[in-house]
């Protein structure tokens, strides 16, 4: 990577914008989130992304990307997972665990269904300010 | 000069840009109590004591580490800022045992004299005193943490004045205490015993051993033929225990007051002075004669020879080989006078009254100091020891008669009194290498490039013809300065920039050293190194070398200076030690 | 099999108690009744936080927001929304004088307002491209080819930003003393020195936002002509560091920091200095010693950093949050930033809440949003249906704030004027089940243990407070120590030399202040309302209700509970620790505590 100049950042800038919109994340649809600060990683949350992938590759699911990203300010339920997949709304689950994690592989992401119990709401994009 | 105009309590009041609230206030007389304050420090801000109201300000500033502004009104006391000063003081109180009859600084304490002025009667908090023991590792002294009020004055001054950094603050909260950093011993610490932590300690938690019983014992003594000497500083500072202005010489009533405490016979240092001169001097001349190492070094600092021999030793070959006067004075004490009074070294018990602790330390620092055969100087007393030997007797200082010192080494000359204070060893050895060099006297004898009080001051003598550089640094933060340059010109085989340099360790030189009284400011430093010149201008003689008992002890038993004789006896050797001996 | 519809029926036991499993199960049926089982799925979710209005039942994707449901609703919302797909009007949430409902009409989500945690929970920390995704480094080209230094300073001036470390000094200000004053080095300093029991704002923001905080301090580097910055931040927050150092080193590599920035002649670098965890340390001139390598004690000011800081030159420092607000001010415009918050204090504030409460994290919120929208709406209560006793804001430098003051809008300048003050966002809330001896007791032993030691009134203060208020929870205190930690308190407020001794006592004299009857308690009648005081708490066994299950003699790290099965159990109260575990083990209430 290199140096770059005003006009390669504006550049680069508009190009990941626009991925966003697309949702084309590495051309795969479906992105789950991870809240990954010292909350979440005590909480467990190492355990859940590795619960993820397990449980995509068994189910051999390679449109799915994880990410890593801070606390989303939802201590009460930590380990935080967010999931953003074509047709279903943007959710994002609490207390996940291994278990719930596999769940929501097999259930929200393969087979478009929320699992019960651990949905806390749609993410917080709402209340941030644009 | 810039000034501001500011009020006091109302009052409208001139002073400096740049002045304190503190020192604003006492220009008009008014008091702000202050435990860490210091005239020799920057401002800490610890204590809490000189707390002060801005008009217009919720906030309350602390007086001594607040900058006056152009305008403003400060109000300095009222019964609110009274009432906060009580508390804090009460607080502080809780923390320090009620030991004021046995302590050090009964009388002297300034924690005791604020609880006076404040009325306090009793302390309504638990006490709280820390639980550790006093450290007596050095000879010279005594850190009682129990008492310590935490000012931070004498880690200050251990660092920032002295640049020594024995003293560290240690631990935190309530369990803060000031000690050598790891926890070790002072005697095993970087610390050189100046004992300036000693003079601005506001309370009796870090003071002088005290060996005045030792005297008592050795006056006691009938076998023993006590011999006392007095540093050049003492004469003008230990008058101020006695209510006497600073400054004010004293000297024939000390001699006096040492013949009734019962001294056989009474010496003076300046004595040795002169006989230091005329080594040093002698050594000085041959080093430049013969390309010798330079610049040479003084060493009659013990605390700067310590210094040296930890922080500094590539000096070594630069140091002047003498001894310090003090330890001239006590070899020949106990080889040159015993032989005149017929009696041998060990029946003779040397006392030296000094303005410093490192001395306590100087006369075992190595075999070198037992070169009469026995322990050349039996004991040291500080100015503050002495003076309350002098009480303690019912002594009236005031009413003695002034008596002269015992011969044959007794006498002095002006050049031997300058060396209590910083730049005056330089005058003196200037006047006598002067001859030495050129067989020729100098005319003006106050040798102007080498006095002051700057930290630093080079300047060039010219010795008909030949130009010799010297440099005086004083308070151990200065001496650095100069070193590097004498590093750096022999890290490039340059010519050495000076061909000799006079450290001495406090700053203002002796006359303001680790033992004299206390409250020791510049305002009191000039006033004892005025004391010092008067001694020296109204001296009969003004060069070492004119000394008539000098020229006759070299005559009747050294020989010449640099003799084999006087190298055995006075002159010793120096070596590398640890900053941190454990 | 894809589903049209999402029916998500809040879970939280607010609202479970309110008969949300019912309403689940009738929503099950009425589904199947009206046949469209295989169009929808009905979800339990976890609070929504609303529990004032619940139960709560929203439908995705039409956003209908539905409070008070009872499950006799059921029907018409299945019917109505589900198959006919229009909103149940008389469930949907209004707010007062606003009749039709609009997603940002909600007042839980509208409380919130997230200017600083913008990206937090969003983007990858660890990638820089996430960042620049988001607008980031949007406010650093601005001030590189656009604005002048006066301008960056017009700009923070216009927003009202006021330093969020607690004590609230406006920001463009405070640059503004560095800007001028010509020096041949100044430097660019962030504190991340967190150290309030309670607080992680900090931490949160740099673990998900690095890039936040290095734009700032760019942007600063800029504005007040510095080259070099450090950030120092408490060893104790690894991947916080870890987070920067990744974040650091990309900036680097794509030319947004080192030399020649943007290819431009503006060069500044930043290192990261890590503190050992001395709370003092995040006093800034103390901050500013241990980075020069010394002992972390603070320093007299006049003179202020701005003027003579790091290394002697002049210096802006700030704290993580006050960093993250600027790049969007840069990027927007201060009028922009303007728009939230009260007349003196603009924007947000981030609050780590904590504490009795049911939604605890981290929130953000307008400034002027009152205690209690935080503590009742975000927050959504307290939990197990224990009473609200107080909230403590500004950790070992605030104070309690009781329910009076509930009502009470956070900003700087009110939470002084009641006695406690922001601090940098602890926010910890109490049920009656605590005391406030043991409070005011818990943050004075904090700072005992803080207190660098340096100046008198702070570090015997600290010590001596902690004293009475320990013989206080023991039932030995006496009349007169109130006064004497009034007198205390006062001398270390105005005496202290730092703000940790300044506010040392705050915590102490606002429990005084409010809760004077409570502490009296204690001296007179040897009681601790709340059981906290062990000195002052005896457990004991209600002979009535005990039915010997055996559960808290099992319980029992002692074993001082005798008794046979089916039998009534006794304390032996001569060997009774005072753990509590049989009180909290007992579900028959028959562990009396007095």
């Amino acid at each position: 990577m290199s140096k770059m100049t005003l006009e390669e950042l504006r550049k680069l800038r508009e190009a990941k914008k626009q991925e966003a919109a697309q949702r084309d994340t590495e051309g795969k649809d479906t992105l789950v989130i991870v809240g990954m600060g010292t909350c979440g990683i005590a909480a467990g949350a190492k355990d859940v992304v590795d619960a993820l992938l397990d449980e995509l590759k068994k189910v051999g699911n390679e449109n799915v990307i994880i990410r890593q990203a801070g606390c989303m300010g939802l201590c009460h339920v930590e380990p935080t997972v967010e999931v953003r997949s074509p047709g279903i709304p943007n959710t994002i689950y609490g207390n996940v665990d291994g278990e719930v994690a596999r769940k929501i592989v097999r259930q929200h992401i393969m087979d478009g269904r929320l699992v019960n119990k651990h949905v806390y709401d749609k993410p917080a994009a709402d209340i941030i300010e644009q | 000069m810039e000034m501001v105009n500011i009020k006091l309590n109302g009052k409208p009041l001139q002073v400096k840009a740049g002045t304190s609230i503190l020192k604003a206030a006492l220009t008009d007389e008014i008091k702000i109590p202050a435990l860490c304050a210091h005239d020799d420090l920057d401002a800490w801000a610890a204590c809490g004591l000189c707390v002060c109201k801005v008009e217009g300000s919720p906030k309350m500033v602390r007086a001594c580490a607040t900058e006056v502004v152009e305008g403003q009104n400060y109000i300095t006391h009222d019964p609110e800022l009274q009432e906060i000063r009580t508390t804090v003081l009460e607080m502080i109180l809780s923390n320090h045992p009620q030991e004021c009859l046995t302590c050090g600084r009964s009388n002297t304490c300034e924690l005791q004299s604020l609880a006076g002025d404040f009325g306090i009667r009793e302390i309504p908090y638990e006490m709280d005193i820390k639980d550790i023991e006093a450290d007596k590792s050095t000879p010279s002294i005594v850190l009682d943490p129990r008492k310590c009020v935490s000012c931070g004055r004498c880690a200050l001054v251990c660092q920032q004045l002295q640049n020594v950094w024995a003293l560290e603050f240690l631990e935190r909260g309530h369990k803060t205490r000031i000690a050598p950093a790891g926890g070790v011993l002072l005697n095993e610490s970087p610390c050189i015993k100046c004992g300036q932590c000693s003079a601005h300690c506001p309370v009796g938690a870090i003071y002088e051993k005290d060996e005045t019983r030792k005297f008592l014992a050795a006056v006691r003594d009938e076998s023993k033929h006590v011999s006392v000497q007095i540093a050049p500083a003492v004469r003008v500072a230990l008058g101020e225990a006695f209510g006497m202005e600073p400054g004010t010489l004293v000297t024939g009533k000390i001699y006096a007051a040492l013949r009734k405490l019962g001294a056989d016979s009474v010496f003076d240092t300046n004595f040795s002075a002169d006989l230091t001169i005329m080594e040093e001097g002698s050594e000085l001349v041959h080093r430049i004669k013969n390309g010798g190492i330079l610049p040479q070094i003084t060493s009659c600092c013990p605390a700067w020879t310590d210094y040296m021999e930890k922080y500094a030793n590539d000096m070594i070959p630069h140091f002047s080989t003498a001894k310090s006067p003090m330890m001239m004075q006590g070899v020949m004490t106990k080889t040159y006078y015993a032989d005149q009074i017929g009696t041998k070294a060990k029946d003779i018990y040397t006392v030296a009254i000094m303005p410093c602790t490192a001395k306590k330390y100087e006369i075992t620092r190595d075999d070198n100091m037992w070169a009469s055969g026995e322990q050349d100087m039996d004991l040291v007393l500080t100015t503050r020891e002495l003076a309350r030997m002098i009480k303690a007797a019912g002594i009236c200082f005031d009413c003695l008669e002034e008596e002269d010192a015992d011969s044959p080494i007794g006498a002095y000359s002006g050049a031997g009194t300058i060396f209590g204070v910083t730049g005056g060893v330089m005058e003196a050895a200037v006047r006598t290498a002067y001859k030495l060099v050129t067989d020729n006297e100098l005319e003006d004898l106050n040798v102007h490039a080498v006095r002051g009080m700057a930290g630093v001051r080079k300047g060039v003598v010219d010795f008909a013809g030949t130009d010799i550089k010297v440099a005086v640094a004083h308070g151990m933060a200065h001496v650095e300065e100069i070193l590097n340059e004498v590093r750096e010109a022999k890290a490039k085989g340059e010519e050495p920039p000076y061909h000799f340099i006079e450290v001495m360790a406090c700053r203002g030189g002796c006359i303001a050293g680790g033992g004299q009284p206390y409250n020791t400011n510049d305002t009191v430093r000039a006033q004892r190194v005025a004391g010092l010149y008067n001694d020296d201008e109204k001296s009969v003689t003004r060069r070492s070398h004119d000394n008539p008992e000098i020229a006759k002890i070299y005559k009747d038993f050294l020989g010449a200076p640099m003799s084999h004789k006087s190298h055995e006896l006075l002159h010793t050797k120096y070596q590398e030690r640890p900053i941190y001996s454990k | 099999m894809a589903v049209k519809n999402y029916v998500l029926v809040c879970g939280g036991s607010a609202c479970e108690s309110a008969k949300g499993n019912d309403i689940y199960k009738s929503l099950l049926h009425q589904a199947e009744v009206q046949g469209v089982s295989n169009d929808l799925q009905i979800v339990k979710t976890g609070c929504f936080g609303f529990c004032e209005k619940g139960p709560i039942v929203k439908v995705l994707p039409d956003e209908a927001f539905y409070v008070e449901v009872k499950p006799e609703d059921a029907e018409d919302i299945i019917s109505e929304n589900i198959v006919k797909g229009r909103m149940v009007d008389r469930l949907l949430y209004k707010e007062e004088g606003k009749k039709e409902y609009k997603p940002e009409n909600i007042k839980f989500y509208q409380k919130q307002k997230r200017i600083v945690l913008r990206n937090c929970g969003l983007i990858d920390p660890e990638s820089i491209d996430e960042y620049i995704a988001r607008d980031g480094y949007l406010g650093l080209e601005k001030a590189l080819f656009e604005l002048t230094p006066q301008q960056i300073l017009d700009e923070l001036k216009k927003s009202g930003l006021r330093g969020r470390g607690g004590a609230g000094f406006p920001t463009g200000l405070k640059w503004s003393f560095t800007q001028r004053i010509d020096a041949d080095q100044k430097y660019v300093v962030c504190n991340a020195d967190e150290g309030d029991p309670g607080a992680y704002m900090d931490r949160a923001t740099l673990e998900g936002d690095p890039h936040s905080v290095i734009e700032a301090m760019i942007i600063a580097g800029k504005c007040v002509g510095a080259d070099k910055g450090a950030i120092y931040i408490r060893a104790e927050y690894p991947l916080a560091i870890k987070r920067l150092e990744i974040a650091m080193d990309q900036a680097r590599e794509r030319g947004l920091l080192g030399d020649n920035i943007l290819g431009t002649d503006f060069s500044f670098d930043l290192e990261i200095r890590l503190g050992a965890g001395a709370f003092v340390c995040g006093e800034e001139t103390a901050l500013l010693a241990s980075i020069e390598g010394k002992r972390g004690m603070p320093i007299p000011k006049p003179p202020f950093p701005a003027a003579k800081g790091l290394f002697g030159k002049p210096t802006v420092i700030n704290n993580v949050e006050t960093y993250a607000n600027i790049p969007v001010i840069i990027s927007k415009g201060g009028d922009w930033f303007a728009r939230y918050g009260t007349e003196g204090s603009k924007g947000t504030k981030v609050f780590a809440l904590t504490g009795k409460i049911k939604n605890s994290g981290l929130i953000e919120v307008p400034m002027g949003t009152t205690l209690r929208e935080i503590v009742f709406d975000i927050g959504g209560g307290i939990p197990n249906g224990k009473k609200f006793k107080a909230v403590q804001t500004g950790g070992p430098s605030g104070g309690v704030l009781t329910e009076d003051f509930l009502d009470t809008p956070i900003d700087f300048d009110s939470l002084i004027s009641v006695g406690s003050m922001m601090g940098s966002g602890g926010m910890i809330v109490m049920d009656e089940d605590d005391c406030m001896v043991d409070v005011a007791k818990f943050y004075l032993d904090f700072c005992v243990e803080e207190s660098c030691g340096k100046c008198a009134p702070c570090r015997i203060g600290t010590k001596k407070l902690y004293e009475i208020l320990s013989k206080i929870s023991q039932g030995k205190g006496e009349i007169e120590d109130l006064q004497k930690m009034k007198d205390m308190g006062q001398a270390m407020k105005k005496a202290s030399l730092c703000g940790l001794g300044q506010t040392a006592p705050n915590p102490v004299l606002s429990v005084l202040n409010a809760f004077e009857e409570e502490v009296l308690e204690h001296i007179n009648d040897g009681k601790c309302r709340a059981g906290k005081c062990k000195d002052l708490v005896q457990y004991s066994i209600d002979e009535s209700k005990c039915i010997g299950c055996t559960v808290c003699a099992r319980k029992c790290p002692v074993n001082c509970i005798s008794g046979d099965r089916k039998v009534a159990h006794v304390i032996d109260q001569s060997r009774c620790v005072k753990c509590g575990a049989c009180y909290d083990s007992c579900k028959f209430g028959a562990v009396l505590v007095s």
